[in-house]
């Protein structure tokens, strides 16, 4: 049997905060099955509002935050967040590049709260959607919409090790490749966002025969230009390639840019 | 332009308001007696309904999933099924029963999740399931393998159980081989004894009878127990079809809430199980019936606290649904069909595990949404939680310590499973006496 949880001095404290979210990367917890309690007994759950404990002012190693900053109330919130935390991972989209809330962000938004409650004054809600290194100090970034187990429990058993947590930046195509499987774009001309994406899925959408959409946001040097180049000659018009840059991680700089300059492109 | 007939509905595009994470209420109770009773739920507005607009109807499953983790495949199929009736689209028949799978997986996962880690451990004086684990290590071993094995199903169908991958306009992208669908078989049949055990556990748990009027709204199908396709019912008689919802269904919104409160002829409803169980008890497969006797549940239930046996009675409906379907699998000779868009307004529902969500989107020629409107179950129950609250308080008795009235009342909202449920300790409740 294990040691009694709740003396063991080494036992890291975590927490599981939630910002503007849909709750989906936290079940990557929750969904754990069996080995949730596993999870429990070797990490104290100090706060994780969803699964049960409810803590959120007590000092902690690590605290992970899904969500996005999107409320004057969040702005305070997750500052005291940062003060409590001696590790901050930032998981999923909505806390790493805002999220598709985030495609709120701009001028076009204005007046919608107006235009849709009833009582607009009794709504608060920020104009733009940001995510968590916006605002604090974040030491690790996990991307994903949703992030999954298998991601959670490796940055989670590193950080039980003592290393530092794996970054893995490459492109959805080098999971494809590993995974032999064909490419929807070269074989079936369907415009595909894995040469610009984050790896860390599994490469699903193309096991599934279907196109990336992007969901894990921008890869390290990707190489956007030529991919809207490619969108082009696969017959896209410049609204659906913008919109293709323009989705679940709409505000990661890079996606951003992309859409940015096919749009000046565009009206040229 | 477009296609629908003039009707004088004055809602506005609302917002779709998620509801996890705060909610609040207020209680004043004066000489011994409710003053004012307001559950706040407080979600930050994320605006879906507003970005959809301009997006193509290649898009619309992937973004709508993003509503809620918990829930993706309702938002998706809803919104499928929605567009290819506009589009006039005949599924292979193949892709409808999948659906109907697809969708049990959904409800096999989210309503174990309830019942384990949300709502059982208050009836065992528990703070969350880590601790009921302790004192229940098989029921809660039991109800986590349970839900592992709902999202395997969704896996199956959409590569991941959080926002899947798989559904499209016309289909889903790709059909599983015969050989993961044997292995799947196996399980769920494996799951059955597990899934009644779990019945007669949730059963057995003492609940405090709490009868009170109200009425149930769900779908119903001539044959099946409604989950994906059926015509909108009500316990007062009414039948509609999706597009005569704003008809008889409305929303307005209240400065206290960021979710819409909906009501049905100016009254509160219940959805969600048990409203299902009381409209669709007869369309049970007769296993599941004969459970129901043994157990002495009598249907329909005028007790909200039954919510939590209801669930599992799903959960075994769903398995034995999904091992009908997978029965005589054969690979489909493509899992979708081409999907030619056209202008009009694509109205549709499905039972989320929560309840009636319904979809409307009005759709131009390129196939682009013009506007959309989405009304989840948890904004439809909210008016009801409000009412259920009032008199179950007063079933309880209002002189009782304000830590037990808190206890009672987050019981209460439990019932309903709203997204707010997730923390245990979520009610920041403000009694007033004088």
């Amino acid at each position: 049997m294990m040691n009694d949880p709740n003396t063991s001095p080494t036992k890291p404290r975590v927490a599981v905060h939630k910002f503007s979210s849909c709750d989906g990367c936290q079940l990557a917890l929750l969904n754990l099955g069996e080995d949730l309690l596993t999870l429990a007994e070797r990490v104290d759950l100090v706060h994780f509002a969803e699964a049960g404990p409810l803590d959120p002012d007590t000092e902690v190693d690590v605290a992970f935050v899904e969500g996005s900053v999107s409320t004057p109330e969040d702005l305070e919130r997750i500052q005291h967040v940062r003060q409590h935390s001696r590790l901050l991972i930032a998981i999923g989209a909505c806390a790493t590049s805002g999220g598709i809330q985030s495609l709120r962000n701009g001028p076009h938004s204005e007046g919608w709260i107006a235009q849709i409650y009833a009582h607009p004054e009794a709504i608060s809600s920020l104009q733009h959607s940001t995510p968590i290194a916006r605002h604090v100090k974040v030491d690790f970034e996990l991307w994903g919409c949703p992030v999954n187990s298998q991601q959670m429990l490796a940055v989670i058993n590193s950080l039980l090790l003592g290393v530092a947590p794996r970054d893995n930046a490459d492109k959805v195509c080098t999971e494809c490749k590993r995974r032999n499987l064909t490419c929807v774009m070269v074989s079936h001309g369907v415009p595909c966002m894995g040469p610009v994406t984050r790896a860390g899925c599994g490469a699903l959408c193309p096991s599934l025969g279907r196109d990336c959409y992007g969901c894990y946001g921008p890869a390290e040097n990707a190489n956007t230009d030529a991919l809207a180049a490619q969108f082009g000659r696969l017959g896209l018009m410049p609204q659906a390639i913008v919109q293709r840059f323009q989705s679940i991680n709409s505000q990661a700089p890079v996606f951003l840019a992309a859409a940015d300059k096919t749009r000046a492109h565009h009206d040229d | 332009m477009m296609t629908e007939q003039k009707r004088t509905v004055s809602i506005h595009v609302p917002v779709l308001t998620r509801v996890e994470g705060e909610g609040a209420l207020d209680l004043r109770i004066d000489n011994g007696e409710i003053a004012e009773l307001r559950l706040r739920i407080f979600e930050p507005p994320r605006f879906f309904e507003k970005f959809l607009e301009g997006r193509h109807y290649t898009e619309i499953p992937d973004m709508v999933a993003r509503i809620c983790g918990i829930c993706p495949v309702a938002y998706q199929v809803t919104a499928a099924q929605a567009l290819e009736k506009l589009f006039g689209v005949e599924l292979d028949p193949w892709a409808r029963a999948m659906r109907r799978v697809f969708y049990c997986g959904e409800w096999i996962q989210s309503h174990s999740l309830h019942i384990h880690l949300l709502a059982a451990p208050d009836f065992f004086g528990c703070n969350n399931a880590i601790e009921l684990a302790r004192i229940a290590p098989d029921e809660v071993r039991r109800g986590l393998r349970i839900q592992a094995l709902g999202n395997e199903l969704m896996d199956l169908f959409g590569a991941r159980s959080v926002h899947p991958v798989g559904v499209r306009v016309g289909g889903f992208h790709g059909a599983p081989a015969p050989a993961q669908i044997n292995a799947i078989r196996d399980k769920l049949r494996a799951a059955l004894p597990e899934a009644e055990a779990l019945v007669r556990w949730t059963a057995s748990i003492a609940v405090p009878q709490d009868d009170q009027p109200f009425l149930s709204v769900a779908m119903q199908h001539p044959t099946d127990y409604a989950i994906e396709t059926g015509a909108i019912g009500v316990s007062d008689g009414l039948r509609i079809e999706a597009d005569a919802f704003d008809a008889h269904f409305a929303e307005r919104h209240e400065p206290h809430s960021t979710a819409l409160f909906s009501t049905y002829h100016q009254q509160p409803y219940l959805v969600g199980p048990l409203a299902r169980l009381n409209l669709n008890h007869a369309r049970l497969p007769e296993a599941v019936k004969t459970l129901l006797a043994e157990i002495g549940l009598a249907l329909p239930s005028r007790n909200l606290f039954h919510s939590l046996v209801a669930r599992a009675v799903e959960i075994l409906l769903a398995l034995h649904e999904a091992l009908r379907l997978l029965d005589a699998y054969r690979l489909p000779d493509s899992p979708w069909v081409l999907v030619t868009p056209r202008a009009g307004v694509a109205t549709g529902c499905t039972e989320a595990p929560r309840g009636l969500l319904w979809h409307r989107y009005e759709m131009d020629d390129d196939g682009r949404v013009v506007n959309a409107r989405i009304v989840p179950p948890t904004s439809q129950n909210q008016g009801r939680i409000e009412e259920d609250l009032r008199l179950s308080l007063l079933n309880f008795g209002l002189d009782q310590p304000d830590d037990a009235l808190r206890l009672h009342c987050e019981q209460v909202i439990r019932n309903y499973d709203p997204c707010i449920s997730c923390a245990t300790h979520f009610l920041r409740m403000n009694v007033e006496r004088t």
